[in-house]
């Protein structure tokens, strides 16, 4: 192999199938460990090896309860940009008063779920990758398995249900902190009364806005998991390994978050 | 479980694993019998520690079977490996003690686990290991408050916690000034006394070696050399494993072509 290199058309072929390979071979890791976290959470007790409640409480501590209010700070930012950039917009046709229905929809069919996925990805799926990548560094992981514990029961699932339990509460949180900001800006802005804001907002939003947004934050859910998770998981190399890991953990899990709003947002709104 | 008191305990025949394409270990044959220690002895790069890896059934071999307490690790199902693994007890080398738990709360995990016990009784078989490896009052320590032979002892306290038949160290004096290292030989000795284990350890260590050993297997390039009692692996005139008795460097022969080409890459 090393005498073709640089110099056989084929190499440059070569390496983009085996990227493809490996593509394949990771996406398939991601979807067997969803498979298997959820096989723990639903018939681990029919084993005696339930996922513990304990485990998924602290976890929801730490994933939802203490990141709530950098969620609520930045989605109160984003409704108030909002505001900001539908009134600058609207004013030209002279319709500032349509930008309540504007911040409603947008904020609860993209934005909180948006922003809420990208906090959890940069908070808790670094932390996740970085603690699972430091425990397979330290043999940690392999003493769970010689104790005849499931390190994906043990460490993947409970964080999986916290995941899925608190992204979409998060995501509500910011669904009304989004809104107030942009009352408040509207208010201060155009001197358009709470009230009205309120009753224009829930007139133009039905609950379908709403559950399109809640829908797409599980789906987040899963994907900063699983990546966070197996990214710990496959750490090789020691300390560097951990720290490319939790980089490449949180890089992929954005990346993929935006890419599942897109497609989602297309097949929901067909 | 159908076994015989006399049968061994480990059973390794033919075992065979690849690195990718690289050949670690190379048709292994090993057994150790009930009541025994073992010790696997080699230099870096022997293999001893994928061996371990395969007698914990961490690794998949390539060719070859490992049999524990009678069970094929490889053939084993799900609920077969699980009853396995919990007669068997590992002290890694780092001790591979949760940092985020306090030493009381690692030793108690596979309890928590494994059995249905109320939290005194766990308490109370928690403090009977610590009792046995030294460490009684450091329950509520966090494991980064520990030396590191608190820390291998606290490992072995995990270890024996489910009362294993077949206990598993590794390096257990790796990183330890010699006091402590020999006090955890003591220790090794005593726990096969006062609870009948069959024990493993994988070292490079010469001097706890032969201090606990009751059989010596000697690991070379990933092939066994030999395996015997103290005194026959001392008297064997094998030129590697007098090399490793002697801390002799390896004598390779240069062969000049070879070494030209592997110099320019080619």
């Amino acid at each position: 192999m090393a005498d073709t290199a640089g110099q056989s058309p084929a190499v440059p072929i070569e390496h983009l199938g085996r990227a493809a390979v490996a593509g394949i071979e990771e996406f398939g890791y991601y979807f067997l460990l969803w498979l298997e976290s959820l096989y723990w959470l639903l018939f681990g007790w029919t084993r005696k090896q339930p996922v513990r409640l304990a485990a998924m409480a602290a976890q929801m501590v730490t994933i939802g309860i203490a990141a709530t209010p950098i969620v609520t700070i930045l989605a109160f930012t984003i409704g108030v940009m909002l505001a900001i950039q539908g009134i600058a917009t609207l004013k030209t046709f002279g319709a500032e008063e349509q930008v309540v229905m504007g911040i409603a929809l947008s904020v609860t069919r993209e934005f909180a779920a948006l922003i809420t996925a990208i906090v959890v990805a940069g908070r808790s799926g670094s932390a996740l990758a970085a603690r699972i990548g430091t425990m397979q560094v330290s043999q940690e992981i392999d003493a769970l398995r010689v104790m005849s514990i499931n390190p994906v029961r043990y460490l993947a699932a409970p964080v999986l249900a916290a995941m899925m339990v608190m992204v979409p509460s998060l995501t509500l949180i910011a669904d009304f902190a989004a809104l107030l900001g942009g009352a408040v800006f509207t208010n201060l802005e155009l001197g358009l009364p709470y009230a009205a804001y309120l009753d224009r907002t829930l007139s133009s939003l039905v609950f379908d806005d709403v559950r399109q947004g809640l829908v797409k934050s599980l789906v987040f859910a899963t994907i900063i998991t699983v990546i966070g998770v197996s990214n710990g998981f496959q750490v090789t190399g020691g300390a560097e390994g951990v720290g490319r890991a939790t980089t490449r953990a949180v890089v992929l899990s954005i990346s993929y978050i935006v890419v599942a709003d897109m497609l989602f947002t297309y097949f929901l709104n067909r | 479980m159908t076994r015989t008191e006399t049968q061994p305990v480990i059973e390794v025949s033919a075992l065979t694993a690849h690195y990718g394409s690289r050949k670690i270990l190379d048709s292994i044959d090993f057994h150790v019998e009930p009541g025994e220690i073992r010790i696997i002895m080699g230099g870096s790069g022997s293999g001893k520690s994928t061996l371990l890896r395969h007698l914990l059934g961490l690794n998949r071999p390539t060719g070859g079977t490992v049999r524990l307490l009678g069970v094929d690790v490889a053939r084993a199902s799900a609920g077969q490996m699980h009853e396995l693994r919990r007669n068997i007890g590992v002290a890694f080398q780092g001790g591979a003690l949760f940092s985020s738990m306090s030493v009381g709360e690692n030793i108690k995990l596979p309890l928590r686990e494994h059995a249905r016990l109320d939290e005194t009784t766990m308490d109370i078989m928690v403090r009977l290991k610590l009792e046995v490896v030294n460490l009684a009052g450091f329950e509520h320590l966090m494991p980064a408050q520990l030396s590191g032979g608190m820390i291998k002892r606290a490992a072995v306290a995990r270890a024996v916690i489910m009362d294993p038949k077949l206990l598993f160290f590794d390096e257990p004096s790796a990183g330890l000034d010699p006091v402590v290292s020999a006090e955890l030989d003591e220790m090794i000795l005593r726990l096969r006394e006062a609870m009948n284990m069959s024990i493993v350890v994988v070292t490079h260590e010469l001097e706890s070696a032969f201090k606990i050993a009751d059989r010596i297997t000697v690991l070379d390039h990933g092939s066994i050399l030999m395996t015997g009692t103290v005194p026959e692996v001392q008297n064997c005139p094998h030129p590697r494993v007098q090399d490793l008795l002697n801390r002799r460097p390896r004598r390779s022969e240069v062969n000049a072509e070879d070494y030209l080409r592997r110099l320019t890459g080619g």
